[in-house]
C-alpha cells in the first residue's frame, strides 16, 4: 500500500484541484473490474476444487488470501485513479478497513455459520448441519449458565478494583518523595503476562503446603488455608490475581485525571472549610466521574475476556466455580473438540456483551450529563 | 480510604494544622505506599529467588538469599541458562530460545503492522471527512473501536477452521494477523488523539509549500507524532507479548510462544519449582525491563484519550 501511495504522490502536486480526466477514470474502473474478476475466478476454481467438481486447484486456500490482497491493492490504486485527491485521502483508511474486514468481519460471519453446525474436529464425519441444535444444547448446559453467573461476579468485582486503584492514584498524587519510583513499582504488575502470574501467584505463592501466602495465613490463625478448594474462596483468589494485574491500568488513568484537575478547585473547597473527606466526595469524585466511567467501561470490556488465569490456575474448578465463559469454551474445544457448539456459545456471549455494553453506555451518558 | 483522604490535603499549605496530625498523615501515606510496594514486588521477588532455590529451601519457605539459603543456579541449569551449562548444548535451552524468538517476532511484527495500519487510519480520521455509504467519521471510528469488545473466544474457533484451510495454523504469520487485530483499536485510539493534538495549520502550510496529502503526512506530521507512536508501539508490544488464548489454540509446535510454554510446564511436570520459577522469570524479564525504563511512554500511551 505504501508503494502505490508514493507513486501517486508524484502525480498530484496540486491537491484538491483538477478534475480527473475521463481516461484515467476509465482505467481505474478497468483495474477494479479486472481485479474483481481475477479474485472471483480464483475463488471459483478453489471452491470447485474443494467440492470435487474439478481436478484443477490449489492444495490449500492460501492463494485466496493472496488474491484478496492483490484485489485490495488494485482497488486502492483505482480509487486514486478514479477520484483523484479524494481517492488519496481514502487511501489512509482503506488498509485498516480491508484488514478489519478480512480478519474480523469475515470470520465473525463465518462463525455464525459454524455455530449452526454439529462439527467435531476430531471425528472423521466432518460438519453436519444442525440448525438450532447447538442453542438447544446450550439451554440445557448448566456449566454455561454457571460460567455466565460467574461473569457477573467478576464484572461487579471491577468496582472493588476501581476503589483500590482510586486510593492508589490519590496516594501517588499526594505530595510524596520518590514519586517516580512508586509509580514504576505500582505499574509493574500490569506488564507481567497473566500466564506467568498464574504460576507466580496462583501455583506457588498460594500453594497449599508451602506457599508463603498459605504460611502467612496459617500464622494468622487460618488453619486450613486452601485458596482454591471452596467455590467462593477460589473465585476470590482468581479475582485477586486478576485485580493484581489490572489495578495498575485503572490507577494510571485515574492518576492522569487527577493531575489534569485544576488546583484551584481543591483550594476553593479548602477555603470553604471542607475537610479531606468532604472535599473528596463533593469535589474530586464528581470531577473525576467522566474519567472514572471511561476507565470502568474499558476495564469491564477487558474483564469479560478473562480466561488465561482461570485456565492455568484452576481450569474452571472446583466444579466450575471459577469458570469464565471464555475458559469454559476453551475447555469445550480442548476436551470435546466441538467447534460448532463452542462457537455457538461464543456467539450468544457476544450478543449478551453487546447488549450489556449498550445499556452501560446509555446509562453512563445519562449520568455524566446529569453531573455536568 | 481513610488513608487516601488524608492524602488529599495539601498538608504543607496548612501551617495551622496541628503538627502531630500532620505527622500522622505523612506516616499513613508512606505506610500505605510501602504496603502496596510490597504487594507489587513480593511475587516478583519470590519468583526470582525461587529460581535459585533447591527443593528443601522451597518447602521450608526460605526467603532471603545467603541468609536463609544458599543460592544455586538450579532453576537456570534446568533451562540450560546457568553459567556452567550456557556454552554446552541443551535441548531445554534450544526449546526456550525458539519460544522466545517466536514471542519476539510475533509481538514486534504485530505491533509494527498495527502501528502502520492504525496510524494511517487515525490520521485520515483526524484530518478528513469520510462518507462510506451511511458511515461518517464517528461511525467509522466506532466501527474500529467496536472490535475491542469482541471476546477472543468468538474469533478463536472460526480462526481455527479458517487457518486450517489457509495452512496458517501454527505459523507466526497467522499469530501476527490475529495480534494485529487485537491491538489495532488501541493504536487507532492513541494515534487519533496524537494527530488531533497537532495543529491542522501545519498540514495547510505543507500544502502551500506544494506537498501532496501524503507528502505532508509523511514528511511533516508523522515525525511530530513519533512520541505517540512509541507509546502505542510499546503498549501493543505488552499486550501481544502476554497474549495466551489465541497462541494456545492456534499453535502446537513451530510457532508456540513463551506464555504457551510456561502454561504447558505448569500442567505436566508437577512441582518442579525452581525450573518453573526460572522460566517465569525469563518470561517476564523483558517486560519488567520495558516497564522500568519506558514507563513514561506506557503512561502517556494509556492516558491519551482517557481524559475525555
Amino acid at each position: 500500500m505504501q508503494n502505490s501511495a508514493s507513486v501517486t504522490d508524484d502525480l498530484y502536486h496540486q491537491p484538491a484541484v483538477a478534475r480527473t480526466p475521463a481516461r484515467r477514470k476509465a482505467a481505474g474502473r478497468a483495474i477494479v473490474a479486472l481485479a474483481s474478476f481475477g479474485f472471483l475466478l480464483v475463488l471459483l476454481v478453489q471452491i470447485l476444487h474443494t467440492t470435487g467438481a474439478t481436478a484443477a486447484g490449489f492444495s490449500d486456500w492460501r492463494p485466496i488470501l493472496i488474491a484478496y490482497l492483490i484485489w485490495a491493492v488494485a482497488f486502492a490504486i483505482a480509487q486514486v485513479l478514479i477520484r483523484g485527491e479524494r481517492g488519496q485521502r481514502a487511501l489512509f483508511l482503506l488498509p485498516a478497513v480491508f484488514f478489519t474486514i478480512a480478519v474480523v468481519i469475515f470470520p465473525t460471519v463465518f462463525g455464525i455459520y459454524i455455530a449452526s453446525l454439529d462439527w467435531n474436529l476430531s471425528s472423521v464425519e466432518g460438519p453436519r448441519f444442525s440448525g438450532f441444535g447447538n442453542l438447544v444444547g446450550m439451554f440445557n448446559d448448566t456449566y454455561y449458565w454457571n460460567a455466565l453467573g460467574n461473569m457477573i461476579f467478576y464484572t461487579v468485582a471491577v468496582l472493588g478494583e476501581y476503589a483500590i486503584a482510586f486510593g492508589l492514584a490519590l496516594l501517588l498524587s499526594a505530595e510524596i518523595r520518590a514519586r517516580k519510583f512508586f509509580r514504576i513499582v505500582f505499574l509493574l504488575p500490569m506488564m507481567l503476562s497473566p500466564v506467568a502470574v498464574s504460576w507466580m501467584i496462583g501455583k506457588s505463592l498460594l500453594e497449599f503446603r508451602f506457599g508463603p501466602a498459605a504460611t502467612l495465613a496459617r500464622y494468622l490463625g487460618w488453619e486450613n488455608p486452601a485458596f482454591f478448594a471452596s467455590p467462593w474462596m477460589a473465585r476470590l483468589s482468581i479475582q485477586a490475581m486478576d485485580a493484581w494485574v489490572s489495578i495498575p491500568f485503572i490507577m494510571i488513568i485515574l492518576l492522569a485525571g487527577l493531575q489534569a484537575m485544576p488546583r484551584e478547585v481543591q483550594e476553593a473547597a479548602k477555603v470553604d472549610g471542607a475537610n479531606g473527606w468532604q472535599s473528596f466526595w463533593h469535589v474530586t469524585f464528581p470531577i473525576m466521574l467522566p474519567v472514572s466511567i471511561t476507565v470502568l467501561i474499558i476495564r469491564i470490556i477487558f474483564k469479560l475476556k478473562l480466561a488465561d488465569i482461570v485456565i492455568n490456575v484452576t481450569a474452571g474448578g472446583p466444579g466450575g466455580a471459577t469458570d469464565t465463559v471464555s475458559s469454559f469454551i476453551y475447555r469445550v474445544y480442548r476436551d470435546r473438540s466441538n467447534v460448532g457448539y463452542g462457537t455457538a456459545l461464543a456467539m450468544v456471549y457476544l450478543v449478551l456483551i453487546i447488549a450489556l455494553l449498550t445499556v452501560l453506555l446509555r446509562l453512563s451518558k445519562r449520568w455524566t450529563q446529569r453531573v455536568a | 480510604m481513610s488513608i487516601s483522604t488524608s492524602a488529599l490535603k495539601p498538608v504543607r499549605r496548612h501551617p495551622a494544622a496541628p503538627r502531630a496530625k500532620r505527622m500522622l498523615g505523612r506516616v499513613l501515606i508512606y505506610a500505605a505506599l510501602l504496603f502496596w510496594t510490597f504487594i507489587c514486588l513480593f511475587p516478583i521477588y519470590w519468583t526470582v529467588t525461587t529460581s535459585f532455590k533447591s527443593a528443601v529451601d522451597v518447602t521450608q519457605a526460605h526467603l532471603i538469599p545467603w541468609v536463609d539459603f544458599q543460592p544455586d543456579w538450579k532453576g537456570w541449569r534446568s533451562l540450560g541458562l546457568s553459567p556452567d551449562t550456557l556454552f554446552g548444548t541443551s535441548t531445554a535451552r534450544a526449546e526456550f530460545m525458539s519460544r522466545f524468538a517466536n514471542s519476539i517476532i510475533t509481538s514486534i511484527g504485530a505491533s509494527l503492522l498495527a502501528l502502520i495500519l492504525g496510524s494511517l487510519a487515525a490520521y485520515g480520521l483526524s484530518r478528513f471527512r469520510y462518507k462510506f455509504a451511511w458511515m461518517r467519521n464517528d461511525d467509522i471510528l466506532f466501527f474500529f473501536m467496536s472490535q475491542l469488545i469482541l471476546p477472543p473466544v468468538v474469533l478463536a474457533l472460526p480462526f481455527l477452521v479458517l487457518y486450517k484451510a489457509l495452512a496458517l495454523l501454527d505459523t507466526r504469520f497467522g499469530l501476527i494477523l490475529l495480534y494485529t487485530l487485537s491491538v489495532l483499536p488501541i493504536v487507532i485510539w492513541i494515534m487519533r488523539d496524537q494527530f488531533n493534538a497537532i495543529p491542522i495549520e501545519l498540514d495547510e502550510a505543507a500544502f502551500v509549500d506544494g506537498l501532496s496529502t501524503w507528502g505532508a503526512f509523511l514528511r511533516i506530521i508523522l515525525p511530530l507524532a513519533v512520541p505517540g507512536m512509541v507509546a502505542a508501539f510499546i503498549l501493543s508490544l505488552v499486550l501481544c507479548w502476554n497474549e495466551y488464548f489465541f497462541a494456545a489454540l492456534l499453535t502446537s509446535t513451530d510457532a508456540k510462544t513463551l506464555p504457551v510454554m510456561v502454561a504447558s510446564q505448569t500442567g505436566s511436570q508437577g512441582i518442579n519449582w525452581w525450573s518453573m520459577a526460572a522460566l517465569s522469570t525469563a518470561a517476564i524479564a523483558p517486560l519488567v525491563l520495558v516497564g522500568i525504563f519506558l514507563e513514561r511512554y506506557i503512561v502517556s500511551g494509556l492516558t491519551t484519550g482517557a481524559g475525555k
